[in-house]
């Protein structure tokens, strides 16, 4: 006997069944959250700290932070008064759903308006794992180059926004970036992307990227 | 990205689809979209590593690669977008939609009876 079977089944369907189940539990309760993906050093890091310091009185958030090893991050963020988990991939390059399900129930929701989760730094692997988040924003900074979304264009046509972070170095011409390059090439992926060129360092620009931030939580109330 | 996870994800769906309808597995389809692409050879070596010992081992593996489609705003073509040029191949413009990527599928597997191991 010989045969086929036609199976039709997504091969990654246990990480979306338990992203579906964080989107729910988050939608129950009316948090958004947000998926942050960079490569390492983009600097997600001083945008979580900077954000959650200026948006205090306004937005209360909590962070789950995904790194390979430390909790360094997670200590960081802490220092703000903001919650945050910390979860060690010992490896992985990318956070899963079910790691996401395991430090949802360890955030104080109740005290909160937003979830946002720090992934693994890798512009690669975290965008084929959806975590239940109500959208990606993809940070890039102006070191790692104008050809980022042309190279790695998967992050770039799933996300709902893109900060393009250390525009101070700009200033004074240490590195050759072309903003406009990088607008182009991330609209021709992706037309309704957000665009917010920022600098966590000096503050420069912050405040556009924090009234969408402060948007997407009042569009849920 | 991740071929080692897909190759143990993969020896899972099969051996459990195999031993229900008891069968022995001998080739199987899967696809995937142009923006979470596998590689080939990757996936391959390590599909044949993790079946090692399982009801998959030896299998062949067939990928195939969907590319990334669009539809253009101005004249409503639906066509396969090169990521690096993109231009509606019928009116030339520059207005589209990308269409959903393909996701990672298991398509099909192609089994022998388990008894014989013949047909």
């Amino acid at each position: 006997m010989m045969g086929k079977i036609d199976v039709g089944k997504k091969i990654l369907s246990a990480n979306e069944t338990y992203a579906l189940k964080n989107s729910q539990f988050l939608t129950a309760r009316g948090k958004r959250c947000f998926n942050i993906i960079s490569s390492p050093g983009s600097g997600k890091t001083t945008i979580l700290v900077r954000t959650i310091t200026d948006l205090s009185a306004k937005v209360r958030i909590g962070v789950i932070e995904g790194d390979i090893q430390t909790d360094i991050d997670a200590e960081r963020i802490r220092a703000t008064n903001a919650p945050a988990i910390q979860i060690n991939t010992e490896g992985a390059c990318h956070l899963s759903a079910a790691q996401v399900n395991t430090a949802l129930d360890k955030l104080p929701l109740d005290a909160l308006d937003m979830v946002l989760i720090e992934n693994v730094g890798n512009l690669v692997c975290p965008s084929a794992f959806e975590l239940g988040e109500d959208g990606k924003i993809v940070v890039l900074s102006v070191a790692e180059g104008d050809d980022k979304p042309v190279k790695y264009p998967a992050i770039f046509a799933r996300s709902k926004a893109l900060l393009v972070n250390k525009m101070d170095l700009l200033a004074g011409s240490h590195v050759e970036f072309d903003l406009e390059r990088v607008k182009v090439d991330a609209r021709r992926l992706n037309k309704g992307i957000e665009i917010f060129p920022v600098s966590a360092k000096t503050g420069e620009g912050m405040q556009n990227w924090y009234d969408w931030l402060t948007n997407q939580v009042v569009s849920r109330r | 990205m991740h071929e080692t996870m897909v190759a143990q994800s993969l020896v899972e769906a099969i051996s459990q689809e195999a031993r229900s309808r008891q069968v022995k597995p001998i080739r199987a389809k899967i696809s995937c979209g142009e923006l979470n692409p596998v590689n080939d050879e990757v996936l391959s070596f390590a599909f044949e590593a993790v079946a090692r010992g399982t009801l998959c081992e030896g299998m062949q593996l067939q990928i195939e690669h969907k590319r990334l489609q669009a539809r253009c705003k101005a004249c409503d073509n639906t066509f396969t977008v090169d990521l690096h040029d993109t231009k509606c191949p019928s009116c030339g413009g520059g207005d589209f939609d990308l269409l959903p990527d393909a996701p990672l599928l298991l398509e099909e597997i192609e089994f022998v009876g388990a008894d014989d191991g013949q047909d």
